[in-house]
């Protein structure tokens, strides 16, 4: 079994196929990445660097934007993630830089 | 096997079950059509809060899915219970689905019955004597183009978008490609990925219509004044991985399959065409599956990473796993497994033959899960509001 997979060659992020335990080196589409933290199954780890404000690639597609840098390996998630669909609490006030 | 065992009604039409259905149009008479069941083993009944006090657009939605879920090809006939008093009529109701079907329907109104007892009995009886005619009827072979396959995911997690949904989404494909119609719904959980749909809209006029739909739904959500994360994404996905509705969206489209999409058609309504159909309904499990039979769905593929009992009344759904381990511990629920995906045992193309040949077994009488287990849940979407 894989330990991760990327879904399209331009993706930042690749989803865990097992739970990644911290320091490891794992295969993200070829290349290998050193985890950083515990990713749990089915979550997603940063295969690049990603910086604030960038946009996450999953399925070749934006899912939404990083709300601090991200180094390779490490867990992306809500904490770190935004979305930029269907936000009322933004609605009206000043869109996504 | 390219058919499967189904019955066929006096409408042309083709069942996957032959069900008879207490069906009340309003909360009234819900009791009723549940002590009326349970005089008559086999019968199927569904209970809801609604019926009265109901207006405009919101009446017509509702009658409208009360009227096709009787009318289902899987219903061999309907007994459907009124009280007498209510916006919902009962007599409407029950026009609705002789008009549409010219199948067997009865009336029951508990105000002129006299009361609970005389409602009860009269159903009860009704019920009885439709069962019976029912048991004559036989299964014959038909073709895999007279199925409407309704999708769904539930319960989704970060595996959803790599085994689950890709395995029904080439179960979609080939239903198409023999034929038959399919049933893509929850706009909701397409917000974000309704730009690859409207790459493959059939036309300028079901590509604006997409663009229209989403852009309600997301109107409405951005009206409420907070992030719809946490709320969709549900906590649940988010413990699964997903991490927002952009990514949800995504995953789930996979159903969708390949194929063009013909239709966006209104919640309840019945596929105008063949081929891939979008029904504009909420991601609500219940009341978007309620809405897909209502419009004439005879089976339905529900994917699900964090695992979920619910059923349908009339209709078998067949329940995939997009992951082994929640196969594993929810066995009872779950009838179908594409983790293999995910463990990297098995090809998607190979789950989805898989899904397929257990789709038209299902369609031929192998009950689902939720069947055995009794879980007959129903919803309605209500867009308006009770007065």
């Amino acid at each position: 079994m894989p330990d991760t997979l990327v879904q399209r060659l331009v993706d930042n992020v690749a989803t865990a196929l097992r739970d990644l335990a911290a320091g490891e080196a794992v295969d993200a589409g070829g290349r290998q990445v050193a985890v950083r933290g515990v990713i749990p199954f089915g979550h997603k780890l940063a295969i690049a660097a990603i910086a604030k404000g960038e946009r996450i690639l999953k399925y070749g597609q934006p899912i939404g934007r990083a709300t601090a840098d991200i180094a390779p390996g490490e867990h992306v998630h809500v904490h770190n993630v935004e979305s930029e669909r269907g936000r009322g609490d933004q609605a009206g006030g000043d869109p996504v830089p | 096997m390219s058919g499967f065992l189904g019955y066929r009604r006096p409408d042309g039409s083709v069942g996957v079950r032959n069900h008879v259905l207490l069906l009340p149009t309003i909360v009234c008479a819900t009791q009723v059509a549940h002590n009326a069941a349970q005089m008559v083993p086999g019968v199927r009944y569904v209970g809801h809060p609604h019926g009265c006090a109901q207006i405009g657009d919101d009446w017509a939605q509702t009658m409208r899915t009360f009227i096709g879920y009787g009318s289902s090809p899987n219903v061999y006939g309907a007994v459907v219970i009124g009280l007498g008093c209510e916006a919902l009529s009962a007599n409407i109701c029950a026009e609705g689905i002789r008009k549409k079907t010219g199948k067997p329907v009865e009336l029951v109104l508990i105000q002129d019955a006299g009361g609970t007892l005389r409602a009860v009995e009269e159903a009860a009886r009704a019920a009885a004597l439709m069962m019976q005619d029912a048991a004559e009827l036989q299964r014959e072979m038909c073709d895999t183009s007279e199925l409407i396959l309704a999708t769904e995911c539930g319960g989704s997690d970060g595996c959803s978008g790599i085994s689950a949904n890709p395995a029904v989404g080439w179960v979609s494909d080939r239903v198409i490609d023999d034929g038959g119609t399919v049933i893509l719904a929850e706009t909701t959980e397409l917000i974000g990925a309704e730009h690859l749909l409207a790459e493959r809209a059939a036309s300028p006029r079901v590509r604006e219509r997409i663009y229209e739909v989403i852009g309600r739904y997301e109107k409405a959500v951005l009206a409420t004044g907070h992030d719809m994360r946490g709320g969709n994404p549900a906590p649940g996905n988010i413990a699964g991985g997903i991490t927002t509705i952009e990514e949800k969206s995504l995953g789930c489209v996979y159903k969708a399959g390949t194929r063009p999409l013909q239709d966006v058609i209104d919640y309840a309504d019945r596929p105008r065409t063949r081929g891939l159909v979008w029904m504009d309904t909420p991601g609500h499990d219940i009341d978007q599956l309620t809405g897909m039979v209502a419009g004439g769905a005879q089976i339905v593929a529900f994917t699900t990473g964090r695992g979920t009992p619910t059923g349908c009344a009339i209709a078998p759904v067949i329940k995939v796993a997009s992951n082994s381990r929640i196969f594993e511990r929810m066995r009872d629920n779950i009838d179908f497994n594409a983790g293999t995906v995910v463990d990297g045992t098995e090809s998607v193309e190979a789950v989805g033959a898989r899904l397929y040949a257990e789709m038209l077994r299902a369609a031929s009488g192998r009950l689902t899960r939720s069947e055995v287990l009794g879980h007959h849940e129903f919803g309605v979407w209500r867009i308006g509001p009770t007065l």
